[in-house]
């Protein structure tokens, strides 16, 4: 691993002569919470003092994977020791119920268990073990009743969690009917459970007068309210939701907390005592969503290039028993079929399949990995068919500028920067001379294997639910110039308060430790979407600023009228006011109208204290240009697209399977970015993350519906051992949103993940040298050694006997 | 919660004499988080795969969510909060910072734990050796980076000083 370059994007040439403020938008300031972290004093919600009374709970999960309850004793739960209540369905006050688009999650089951490890019951005891314990003691009487438990088997039976959708656009099957070449396939891509190191929990705490405050690991406080409002049988003015940091979210604690919530706040209220609620890392990862597997069958046309002419999707995933976000994953899984390329005739239909397993959520990349690793699988097949270089099939089918530009869905490519990637990269990383001297390489290698892949990464920014592209900010100054930050997104480690303060630094021009950001708080900020969708510092970024510039403007208006200047005479620098020709910024106070001075930020924010200024303000921002029509799958979803482009270089042992990552290089557009060092963070773990998607990190269930993969002993996240041997990340120097964000920089949260797709095609490619690069390689994901060997194997087979009736 | 069996222990704790009763089954890290309120150790998985609860125990880097309390009686037990003396440590939170070797953080104090291991007790450590000495410590966010990079700043800075004083 060689370190990254840490890239200083120079400063715009409109701050380029302002004295730099302390943590200024653009530098690599350090995360707001690292000195807690490397200290040991970062509260997360488990490390808060607990109030007098606390109890502890802990959750009864079904042993079935799709029953009817005949009967459920929890006779012997309630008489362990340290037992002091027991809640189920009856003990809901209000709805039994945290869907979060969809009322169809239920917080406990009742008459019918839906999949293996569902809640049934929750234990409220003097002590966690007591709680733990007592919840096993459980016994229930299950009637089995038939279980679906993947796609296939929900396809042939017609389960859907929502209804079909289909996306076409121009002549797909004639098109198909007239392409000098066709090709289909099949593939598929597993799950992934989201493994933060922080399992999800919440602590509510009874307040008077029938009021909630609940601390709960979330990425979405505000759902989590209105959540616990539902279960509760109360008002959303009678919940307080509280989150100041999550140890790691990746969208798993997007929908996923408003359960964990409502149980202890349920419990809270029953018992009038503080009731906390943190899950075990095994009943975490059984209880609770993970990423949506696929099966994506495909059909495609092409001419003797390798352009394509016409593709076919079937995208099929497997939602679980419930609806929970599928619908907006699978749209973007829609949305994304295309990555970066033109597809003149197209047809996607998409199978949101309900089954008897837990129900998918959000995870990095929200569909748009899935939609990727389709296209990706179908230019990939295209170039071996023909022969040709992927990366020269790749660069063919780019959309175009000013042509070819046009989505599926009808939005126009207006930034597109992916040709000018790919040819820094692949000029940077030596991609044609490696490529040719692997293939002699592995010539002369019988047993290992080498690979190279080069893939291109377009991802939509903003949520496709365009109502939820709005974000609030709440700003004080106070009167000793210090400021108090709060905003309606989240932190999860992704330093999104270390790039608001920045921005509201920046926009002050004082130093960032001047501001303190505050926990997310659904009684500051109110109605905040959720902290996804990779859009946390564009919309509160942009929130945050308004808030500045209100306050700006008023101690710019008070100044100009106490002094007597025009208000273009009052410039805010590096921690300082100067008012009228003040120049170099050396005046005095002299308090003597028109004379030129300069007061420091405190002292201006004095006196216009003094003055009955106020000096707290909201901002309020909403997503412009974006409109899209959910029914016809059709307009604009998206502010702009996030670009990126991987290399990867791997090795396989042919006798074990096994795989390692020798070399990526990544070059990545994060527009001018806020905070190089925090995108790059974002760049490299959001690579390797995806990385273990592809590779290590296989969900497996039991013939019962039972998940067999519930802790880090049998789930393989990527370890330091896994990241690449050279490892060579930059972010693009020329990088510049084409759309008004904040001071032009780019979401980077989810894009780098899908880079990890050139990892997954290299290994193909080692596979595809086995057998002399004759045969397209059949490797479903994730490539764990059991898969690849299978592979190898089946790839050989076929290098022998060519099928019958193979196409031209 | 009565007649749960209970034994005493006697043990060191950030430097300090600790004499306290517990149960049998109770393991380190919540002793140390619920009886010694030192929450900065994290518990990630509970099951000793994960390395977020790393503390040193008699300087070595233990997983207090399967180590005993009371198989720590007589030992010297440290965690985050005790570094603030510590010179190595120190170099180790200006790098991690630096570098920027954390997001979330969870895994950070249990990381910490192991860097200083292998600065301490593998001088002369490489890449190659940080990776392998470091892989039993998960970090999700991350992609490790930084965090190689620091425990190689820290380990490269003291190589540098011991030249100059030879």
């Amino acid at each position: 691993m060689q370190p990254s370059e840490a890239v200083d994007l120079a400063i715009p040439a409109d701050r380029a002569a302002v004295p730099a403020v302390q943590g200024a938008v653009g530098s690599g300031l350090a995360h707001e919470s690292a000195v807690l972290h490397v200290t040991g004093g970062a509260a997360y919600i488990d490390d808060q003092p607990e109030l007098r009374g606390t109890l502890h709970a802990a959750i009864g999960l079904a042993s079935a994977a799709h029953a009817r309850i005949r009967r459920i004793d929890l006779a012997a739960v309630r008489a362990a020791p340290g037992v002091v209540a027991v809640l189920d369905a009856a003990s809901v006050p209000g709805l039994n119920d945290f869907g979060p688009v969809v009322h169809d999650d239920p917080i406990f089951a009742s008459d019918e268990v839906q999949f293996h490890g569902q809640a049934l019951f929750a234990v409220l005891a003097e002590d966690m073990r007591a709680a733990r314990h007592a919840a096993r003691l459980a016994e229930v009487d299950y009637e089995a009743l038939p279980a679906l438990l993947d796609v296939d088997q929900a396809l042939a039976a017609g389960s859907r969690v929502l209804p079909d959708a289909q996306l076409r656009r121009g002549e797909p099957e004639a098109a198909l009917a007239a392409a000098p070449h066709r090709l289909a396939g099949s593939v598929r891509h597993g799950g992934q459970d989201h493994f933060y190191l922080e399992t999800h929990i919440a602590y509510a705490i009874p307040q008077e007068d029938g009021t909630t405050r609940v601390h709960s690991s979330s990425q979405h406080p505000g759902e989590v309210q209105l959540q616990v409002a539902h279960a509760l049988g109360v008002d959303a003015k009678d919940v307080v939701v509280e989150c100041r940091r999550m140890g790691g979210g990746f969208g798993g604690k997007e929908s996923q907390p408003g359960q964990i919530a409502a149980i202890a706040a349920i419990g809270a209220r029953l018992t009038g005592r503080p009731v906390k609620l943190r899950l075990d890392r095994d009943d975490d990862m059984v209880l609770t969503g993970k990423r949506h597997d696929f099966r994506i069958d495909w059909e495609a046309g092409f001419d003797d290039d390798g352009r394509l002419l016409a593709v076919r999707f079937m995208q099929a995933t497997r939602a679980g028993y419930s609806a929970d976000l599928t619908g907006a994953i699978a749209d973007r899984a829609m949305f994304h079929a295309d990555n970066a390329y033109y597809l003149e005739h197209v047809d996607i239909l998409s199978h949101r399949c309900k089954t008897h397993t837990v129900s998918n959520t959000a995870f990095r990349g929200f569909g748009g990995p899935q939609g990727l690793f389709g296209i990706e699988e179908v230019i990939d097949a295209v170039a071996r068919h023909l022969d040709l270089d992927p990366l020269a099939v790749r660069k063919r089918n780019y959309y175009g500028l000013g042509e070819r530009d046009l989505t599926p869905y009808g939005q126009k490519v207006e930034d597109n920067v992916i040709a000018e990637l790919t040819a820094e990269l692949e000029a940077d990383c030596d991609y044609a001379a490696r490529r040719a001297a692997l293939r002699a390489w592995n010539a002369a290698s019988p047993v290992i294997k080498r690979g190279i892949a080069l893939t291109p990464v377009k991802f939509g920014i903003s949520f496709t639910a365009t109502h939820l592209n709005q974000a609030g900010a709440l700003l004080h100054v106070y009167t000793d110039g210090t400021v108090l930050l709060n905003h309606g997104g989240t932190e999860m480690g992704q330093g999104l308060f270390t790039k608001v303060a920045q921005v509201v630094a920046e926009e002050l021009q004082i130093d960032v430790s001047h501001i303190r950001v505050t926990a997310s708080d659904t009684s500051k900020v109110p109605n905040a979407s959720a902290t996804a969708a990779s859009s946390g510092a564009d919309l509160n970024g942009k929130a945050a600023q308004q808030a500045a510039r209100k306050i700006k403007a008023r101690l710019t208006e008070f100044a100009a009228a106490r002094y007597g200047v025009r208000e273009d005479q009052v410039v805010f620098r590096a921690n300082r006011v100067h008012i009228g020709n003040a120049g170099n910024g050396n005046g005095t106070a002299t308090g003597k109208p028109g004379a030129p001075l300069s007061l420091s930020f405190a002292e201006l924010a004095k006196q216009a204290w003094m003055g009955r200024i106020s000096l707290s303000a909201t901002g309020y921002y909403r997503t412009p240009k974006i409109a899209y029509d959910r029914e016809t799958l059709s307009g604009r979803p998206f502010y702009y697209y996030a670009y990126g482009v991987a290399c990867s270089e791997v090795a396989i042992d042919t006798l074990t399977g096994e795989s390692r990552v020798l070399r990526t290089d990544i070059l990545h557009d994060v527009g001018r970015s806020l905070n190089p060092a925090i995108d790059l963070g974002q760049v490299e773990g959001g690579f390797i993350q995806g990385m273990g998607w592809l590779t290590s990190e296989e969900l497996c269930w039991s013939a019962d519906g039972r998940l067999t993969t519930h802790a880090p002993s049998t789930y393989k996240i990527p370890a330091v051992s896994d990241v690449p041997e050279i490892f060579n990340v930059r972010l693009w120097e020329r990088g510049f949103n084409a759309e008004d964000s904040i001071f032009r920089s780019k979401a980077v949260g989810e894009p780098p993940f899908m880079l990890a797709l050139s990892v997954w095609h290299a290994i193909k490619d080692a596979v595809a040298a086995a057998a002399d690069y004759r045969v397209t390689p059949q490797l479903n994901a994730p490539a764990t050694p059991e898969e690849i060997l299978r592979s190898l194997t089946e790839a050989r087979q076929r290098d022998v006997e060519p099928p019958a009736g193979a196409t031209a | 919660m009565n007649d749960k069996p209970t034994s005493p222990l006697a043990l060191t704790v950030n430097g300090r004499e600790v004499s306290a009763v517990v149960e049998p089954r109770t393991h380190l890290a919540d002793f140390l988080r619920e009886q010694q309120l030192l929450t900065g150790t994290n518990i990630g998985c509970e099951q000793g795969v994960c390395g977020a609860c790393t503390v040193l125990v008699d300087g070595v880097p233990t997983r207090s969510c399967i180590t005993w309390a009371v198989s720590c009686q007589g030992a010297e037990v440290r965690t985050i909060e005790s570094f603030d003396e510590d010179e190595t440590m120190a170099e180790l939170r200006a790098a991690f910072t630096a570098e920027h070797a954390l997001q979330c953080g969870y895994c950070t104090p249990g990381m910490l734990a192991t860097a200083r291991d292998i600065v301490t007790r593998l001088p002369q450590a490489d890449e190659a050796r940080i990776r392998l000495e470091l892989s039993g410590n998960l970090c999700r966010c991350t992609g490790y980076v930084g965090l190689v990079r620091a425990i190689g700043r820290v380990l490269e800075a003291r190589r540098q000083r011991n030249l100059v004083e030879a």
